[in-house]
């Protein structure tokens, strides 16, 4: 396998909604990337495109749609897509086309729009559970988070207080980003009266519903070392689907991640990851799940998750830094360009370009993760400078 | 720190400048319909709803007990041996009490929450819950690891589906 760096990096502003088609929000965000680098698109050999639900477009086959505003258009392109994982799983999916020495060269673009689905994208996640066994009981996508948050917090006495801090962090972080689609702080209070839309998830635990894109230039090394003095590695990738079964695994804690990532560390040498690493991307759509990931990603003891946060371990300045993006509660959550973004933040904080969001001390190693389908897969991106 | 984060496009539109007339849009409805074969296990799965029972399937190999049943393992990746029934009764996993229904609409004025739960039932293997609603039981009375059984619809009324079953109320 060679050796493959992170080169460049783009992305749209995150917005409840876009005037931009999905095309167009992906080219801006391509567009971006590779000018990040000074690179034009006859530089880019292959395409690595990822976009959620076809169902959020009503446009079927949304791949070949998306082509031209990937910078697709006569090269090798491939879509994956395993629903909120896509983010990060597109990293890991480009990462292959470079490893393996059939290209220098790959455009990474994931974008997602959730507006045009009327009156809420959320309606279409009733067919994502099985037909058979489960949607007759007309479950709405919440409910299987909250089931999920609930089994968590009961299993180590975490409370909703407990949850709202990382809601708290991530939107504190997430002012500080250019794409993010918030402006105002919230209070631990904020989040605790916000609506209650399935106890225990209130409405300020989850992320918004976004427009967005993000995308990444990858080069082979020897490429790498032309573009620019400071790539950032690709150290370690990582992946898993656990069983569609969600209802006999038990949900307090994410097996998937856990598999993700240490098939991750082991590629990248990480044998004490809470040690080694620097820097946290874990997926957050909801403000539970940051922790929940945390813990699957080997970064903080299951059960003491909670005291660390309190102890400040996972703030901007802590020793371990938590989404200093924002993540998807602070900067917003267009499904797939929303773990893009994780890599894209790895990417700048590693490099010292994070601006008001950088992360002290020179960090060396960073992790994202994301998260998706129907609670089940992970994908893991370990990156160093 | 000189901040180097790219960001180019995502022109946000309020709801009022989306529908003024000023942005245009077209509008789609997607009428879609299916016909879902129940498949080899699920299909004596429903047919046993009707007559009020809840069949599972054991792997041989690994010897779980099933549920939904499966007409293979998936761990063991080996075909299910016997259909073993177990109780209509079981423990609450975990629950919520939901405000939201399916398509994120909200629930009216007066309306009861949805009050879905993962229930581990009796008789299968440790762990094995399937998603169903609660009933009978006041949202603040619900309780991890409370006994539940099954209320099912009169038999005139049940037609082979996982909503042969209402709910589960607290034993």
């Amino acid at each position: 396998m060679r050796k493959v760096a992170i080169v460049g990096a783009g992305l749209t502003k995150f917005v409840r909604r876009a005037l931009e088609t999905p095309k167009e929000l992906s080219y801006e965000a391509a567009k971006t990337a590779l000018d990040s680098c000074g690179l034009r698109l006859e530089d880019i050999d292959c395409v690595a495109h990822g976009t959620a639900p076809d169902a959020f477009d009503g446009l079927h086959q949304n791949g070949e749609y998306m082509v031209d505003g990937c910078g697709g258009w006569n090269k090798p392109t491939m879509r994956v897509y395993v629903g909120g994982g896509t983010g990060v799983h597109a990293i890991v999916h480009g990462w292959h086309h470079v490893a393996s020495g059939m290209f220098d060269t790959c455009l990474v673009v994931c974008e997602e729009k959730m507006s045009s689905a009327m009156p809420h994208a959320q309606g279409f996640f009733l067919t994502i559970f099985d037909a058979l066994t489960e949607r007759e009981l007309e479950p709405n996508l919440l409910w299987i988070f909250a089931l999920e948050m609930n089994r968590y917090m009961n299993r180590y006495g975490y409370t909703k207080e407990d949850m709202a801090l990382v809601a708290v962090n991530n939107k504190k972080n997430g002012l500080k980003h250019p794409s993010s689609q918030f402006k105002d702080e919230v209070t631990v209070e904020d989040v605790l009266n916000s609506e209650i839309m399935a106890y225990p998830v209130s409405r300020l635990d989850v992320s918004p519903v976004s427009d967005g894109g993000a995308a990444v230039v990858l080069a082979a090394e020897s490429v790498a070392r032309r573009i620019t003095d400071k790539p950032v590695w690709i150290e370690g990738v990582g992946w898993s689907l656990d069983t569609a079964y969600w209802a006999t695994r038990d949900l307090y804690y994410p097996r998937y991640t856990d598999t993700a990532a240490r098939m991750a560390y082991e590629m990248a040498g990480i044998r004490e990851p809470a040690k080694q690493i620097n820097i946290a991307e874990p997926y957050d759509p909801f403000d539970y799940k940051a922790l929940h990931h945390m813990e699957g990603l080997q970064l903080s003891p299951r059960g003491k998750t909670v005291e660390l946060l309190r102890d400040g371990h996972f703030a901007r300045d802590g020793n371990l830094p938590m989404c200093p993006s924002g993540g998807l509660l602070g900067v917003g959550n267009p499904i797939a360009a929303a773990g893009t973004m994780k890599v894209a933040e790895l990417f700048w904080q590693l490099r010292g370009e994070a601006g008001e969001r950088q992360v002290p001390g020179n960090p060396r190693l960073g992790v994202a993760q994301s998260w998706g389908d129907l609670m089940q897969v992970s994908s893991v991106v370990v990156v160093g400078n | 720190m000189q901040e180097k984060v790219k960001v180019s496009g995502g022109t946000g539109l309020t709801e009022k400048e989306a529908r003024s007339g000023k942005i245009f849009y077209t509008e789609d409805s997607l009428d879609c319909a299916f016909a879902w074969d129940t498949g080899v296990a699920i299909n004596r799965y429903l047919a046993e709803f009707k007559k009020g029972n809840i069949i599972a399937t054991e792997c041989r190999q690994c010897n779980r007990i099933m549920l939904p049943p499966r007409l293979f393992c998936e761990l063991c990746f080996v075909p299910s041996g016997d259909w073993v029934y177990v109780k209509d009764t079981g423990i609450v996993n975990t629950f919520s009490i939901c405000h939201v229904n399916w398509d994120a609409s909200r629930i009216k004025e007066g309306e009861k929450p949805h009050l879905p739960a993962v229930i581990e039932i009796d008789g299968a293997s440790e762990g094995m819950g399937i998603m169903h609603r609660l009933g009978e039981v006041e949202p603040d009375q619900i309780e991890i690891g409370m006994k539940v059984k099954a209320v099912w619809r009169p038999k005139a009324e049940r037609t082979g589906s996982i909503t042969d079953i209402k709910y589960f109320k607290p034993l």
